[in-house]
């Protein structure tokens, strides 16, 4: 099916497509609709993906330049053996702050900052499902990031190693502020990794033009809905974990205190649950690039496309089986990691499938010499190094012999520097040219990868031996004579000629801005991005949403170019001045409505600074600042939702061009909202689960638990959590009732179930309080009695925010904003409702139930 | 017999060939791996808690033998159904068109992938199980 030029005929209202007047009109049209807003602060309001995909790169690229430059003062510190250049506080905050700005602030935001940037045009969609979402998750993360990374102008940074180990960072005393900074900064920036997941996943799953069914995605994009899915289950552990450590530090529970009960191993566990596939969250998007980049350069389709498939999916699975790797050596059954060694080699399958995959296209095309295969080659050289030292410490009696040595440094700089840096790099040279329309040059590029290729491995290479000859990592200086001072200047200067690499990288693109426009689709690409036009950077993205037959419609499609571009194929126009997506079926991409997507606003912007404020204010203990700003949060948000979602469109649906009339309104599982509230709450569940999971590992460590009842210790009964639940679960039954009444067109009926919904979660989340509350636990003196009280304020925590949503549910049933059809608000409150009773339930089973079996 | 048998096969990978294969499906053989493999762990981390150290393993032994060839069994219905989508007739190779016909298979050959990995994952992980004697 290819656009029809007698489609006119049989839509007899659809504009003629060849006069250029008519064309000239519909962008007009849609120019006017796109545009950015203006002025000193208002552009800042942006919520277009490319806006908001080009300040975030930026940021990220940011960080990385900063965290490199921490890097470089280390290697500075560590040239000479007895240096003094800086002293050993200084150089914990440096390798603390370099690791988690690495991680936390450049390697996983600049996946979701490209991924907002080139996905809507991978798919051909004029922008991402949530655009305010996005920026919201933007400007969280940039007020998340400078609050952590500026901590270091302040010695004030974290210094517990990123990875925050109780208790030396439980501990006040010893860690300072800078722990604090660590855990409320960076579960703030988590917040906004969730927030680009969510959209991410409902704009790979419903935002693909139509005919893009499963078998004809972009390989990016199903590398972004793998990662985004990783995220769901990988951050939550994190939070939970981040939850746990703060409620230590500033109330004293003692859940990582051995002399309490707690143990310092359940945040080993917590933090490598998200830690281990978080090297696969950074390490997957950059072989997306490659896969993207390769069939370019090879002038073919990408060989063995299921083959990626399955690479992509098994990887994020399997990367959840190795987190313990990171534990071998606190002492655990030799049982338990073989377990965690066998999935460790297992994942080397997928990820070689990938590899070999990139190899053979390389081989059957014809291959074009380029920048970006140019840091592609060298990028896998390295990455494959790294991933048979990987091998190498997957055997835990060799990881015993290098765990925390310089070997392990070695080891993970190859895997992310040859798995993330440089494909970035590569990907800088392929995708400059879509996003300012200038190439970068060549010869700065080939010098740039020299300096870096020689570099790293100058650097890196020789501290596998520096480890094996036993110098451990995070030591601010040694002593002459141990053999390894030679090594380690050799490292210092590698590193130096590696920034000496990135810094030609940052003068090439200095000097884009004075270099001429390249053509368009200037590598002769065949997906869809290269649509874009290199003079006219156009807001609305594609001229028309395309009608796709093939994985490389450009190369494949006859005519496809000018069938946009003349605007042949849907929404070639803009008629209602409204910014609007083809929403389509998850598995064959069939149209199913037309989603209008939000305008620029300033109200993003401030949920995120009122909500930062909160994290900040609570990480100096200023409670009654961080309470205000709490309510700040609260109301930005409601007024965000209030006045920009689930609008009743003023008809019920539109020709959307090729004689297609769709719908301009969905509700239920058909809608993107819902879909972003199923995955929000996946990822909620997920953190909830974790702290289930916390209760049930002291019940293993314990001979006793719960522990006798002594006062302050004895559980809640199960009376209590008994009522709790069933209050829930008659707030739930109440939501189903109100869905079923305004269904069937009983508003009144609805409004009161909702009321009735609103008091019964409200009490069902008191009780839950009551329970733990009545029998007078003491969270301070037991960790029995903490994680009990964790359990309760979750849920309790939960149904209050049940409460807001029945109650926002009702005020838009009295408002008529919620009619019978339009039903979107009270279907998403009845699909949190569903989750919350489940939670309920499990607390009522763990906290009322379980004790009475154990 | 034989013809019967060879009918019986027809019918079953009909059967397996109208099935609704989606997302879900395919990741049913890696989740079926998460939930042997989180067995397994959980299962022997709390017997060596609550046994001590010097217990031995093979009072556990049997279960996770079990829990092995359960995993090992359902990976392979997952297989089959996966490997008869693999095989809808309809569409000239070299199937990446944007038909039913392709979408189908394509799904079910990354399916058939997965379960293969899946199947020599679990494997993996029943081997320390088999070849370790306690709990130290």
């Amino acid at each position: 099916m290819s656009p029809d030029p007698e489609a006119a005929v049989t839509n007899p209202g659809a504009p003629d497509q060849d006069d250029p007047a008519v064309r000239r009109a519909q962008e007009a049209r849609l120019r006017a609709v796109w545009a950015p807003p203006k002025g000193v602060f208002l552009r800042w309001t942006d919520t277009n993906n490319d806006a908001i995909g080009k300040w975030y790169t930026l940021a990220a690229v940011a960080m990385m330049l900063f965290a490199g430059t921490l890097a470089l003062v280390m290697r500075a510190q560590l040239a000479i053996p007895d240096n003094d250049l800086v002293s050993a506080s200084t150089y914990n905050q440096l390798f603390t702050l370099h690791g988690s700005t690495m991680m936390f602030l450049f390697a996983v935001p600049i996946f979701e900052a490209v991924s907002i940037l080139i996905l809507p045009a991978l798919l051909g969609a004029r922008d991402l499902p949530f655009p305010r979402l996005s920026a919201f998750g933007f400007w969280s993360f940039a007020i998340g990031g400078m609050f952590v990374a500026g901590s270091i102008f302040f010695d004030a940074a974290p210094d517990g190693g990123w990875f925050m180990y109780p208790p030396l960072a439980t501990e006040p005393s010893q860690s300072g502020i800078g722990a604090d900074i660590w855990m409320l900064g960076l579960s703030f920036v988590d917040v906004s990794s969730i927030a680009a997941a969510v959209e991410l996943i409902v704009g790979v799953l419903k935002c693909r033009p139509p005919g893009m069914r499963l078998n004809l995605m972009p390989l990016y994009a199903w590398y972004v809905l793998v990662v985004a899915v990783m995220i769901l289950f990988a951050f939550p552990p994190l939070i939970a974990g981040d939850i746990l450590f703060e409620l230590e530090r500033i109330a004293d529970w003692p859940f990582f205190d051995a002399a309490r009960g707690g143990d310092s191993l359940l945040w080993q566990h917590l933090f490598w649950i998200f830690g281990h596939p978080e090297v696969y969250i950074i390490f997957l998007p950059s072989i997306a690039i490659f896969a993207m980049v390769v069939p370019t350069f090879s002038r073919r389709h990408l060989l063995g496309y299921p083959w990626v498939v399955l690479a992509a999916i098994g990887t994020g699975f399997l990367s959840f089986g190795l987190w313990v790797h990171h534990m071998f050596a606190t002492g655990m059954p030799a049982l338990s990691q073989g377990f965690f060694s066998a999935a460790s080699e297992a994942v080397a399958i997928p990820t070689a499938v990938q590899i070999f995959t990139l190899i053979a296209t390389v081989w059957a095309g014809e291959l074009v010499r380029s920048t970006p295969m140019l840091f592609g080659a060298g990028a896998l050289a390295i990455f494959v190094i790294g991933g048979l030292t990987g091998v190498m410490v997957a055997v835990a009696p060799f990881d015993w012999q290098a765990h925390d040595t310089y070997f392990i440094v070695a080891h993970l700089h190859y895997v992310l520097v040859g798995g993330a840096v440089m494909p970035l790099f590569g990907g800088l040279y392929y995708y400059w040219p879509l996003v300012t329309g200038k190439k970068l040059s060549d010869r700065l590029g080939r010098i740039a990868f020299w300096l870096m290729f020689v570099g790293f491995n100058v650097g890196f290479f020789p501290m596998h031996v520096s480890g094996l000859m036993g110098m451990p990592r995070r030591v601010y200086t040694y002593p002459a004579g141990l053999g390894i001072d030679a090594l380690n200047l050799a490292s210092t200067a590698g590193a130096f000629l590696f920034a000496a690499g990135v810094a030609v990288i940052v003068i090439d693109l200095c000097l884009s801005p004075r270099r001429p426009h390249s053509p368009r689709n200037p590598w002769s690409a065949g997906t869809l991005e290269w649509l874009a036009h290199p003079k006219s950077q156009e807001d609305w993205g594609v001229r028309s949403v395309p009608l796709i037959e093939s994985r490389y419609p450009i190369w494949d499609q006859p005519a496809f170019v000018r069938n946009v571009d003349e605007g042949r194929y849907f929404l070639a126009d803009a008629e209602e001045g409204k910014r609007e997506l083809v929403i389509t079926s998850v598995l064959d991409a069939k149209p199913l409505h037309v989603h209008r997507v939000a305008t620029p606003s300033v109200k993003p912007m401030l949920a995120a600074a009122t909500l930062g404020g909160v994290f900040i204010a609570t990480t100096y203990h200023g409670y009654l600042i961080a309470s205000t700003l709490a309510i700040a949060a609260f109301v930005t948000i409601v007024w965000w939702l209030w006045t920009g979602t689930s609008v009743i469109p003023e008809k019920p649906a539109k020709h959307a061009g090729l004689g297609l009339v769709l719908p301009l309104h969905a509700t239920g599982p058909a809608s993107s909202g819902w879909w972003a509230m199923f995955i929000t709450m996946v990822a909620d569940t997920v953190a909830f689960a974790s702290l289930v999971f916390g209760y049930f590992y002291y019940w293993t460590i314990h001979a006793q638990f719960p522990p006798a009842a002594m006062p302050g210790i004895a559980g809640p009964g199960w009376r209590w959590p008994a009522v709790a639940c069933a209050l829930v679960g008659a707030g739930w039954l109440a939501t189903l009732a109100a869905r079923q009444a305004n269904g069937r067109g009983f508003r009144a009926g609805a409004c009161g179930a909702l009321a009735l919904a609103a008091l019964a979660t409200a009490a069902g989340g008191v009780a839950g309080l009551a329970g733990p509350w009545h029998a007078g636990l003491e969270p301070q003196a037991h960790v029995y009695a903490a994680i009990v009280w964790v359990l309760a304020s979750w849920v309790a925590a939960h149904a209050a925010l049940g409460t807001v949503m029945q109650i926002y549910a009702l005020a838009r049933g009295i408002a008529r904003h919620t009619t019978g059809e339009h039903d979107g608000d009270l279907r998403n409150v009845t699909l949190y409702a569903h989750f919350l009773a489940l939670q309920a339930l499990v607390a009522f089973a763990v906290t009322g139930v379980f004790p009475a079996l154990a | 017999m034989m013809r019967r048998d060879a009918s019986l096969i027809a019918t079953w990978l009909e059967r397996a060939q109208r099935y609704r294969y989606s997302l879900w499906t395919l990741v049913a053989p890696p989740s079926i791996w998460a939930a042997h493999f989180l067995f397994c762990y959980v299962f022997a981390a709390i017997h060596c808690a609550k046994a001590g150290r010097l217990a031995g393993l093979a009072a556990i032994g049997v279960e996770i033998g079990l829990a092995t060839v359960t995993a090992l069994g359902l990976v392979g219905i997952c297989a089959f159904v996966a490997w008869a989508q693999s095989r809808v007739e309809g569409d000239p190779p070299p199937h990446h068109e944007s038909t039913d016909e392709d979408r189908v298979r394509f799904l079910g050959v990354a399916g058939l992938l997965l379960a293969g990995l899946s199947a020599v994952a679990i494997v993996f992980t029943a081997l320390p199980a088999a070849l370790i004697g306690d709990c130290r």
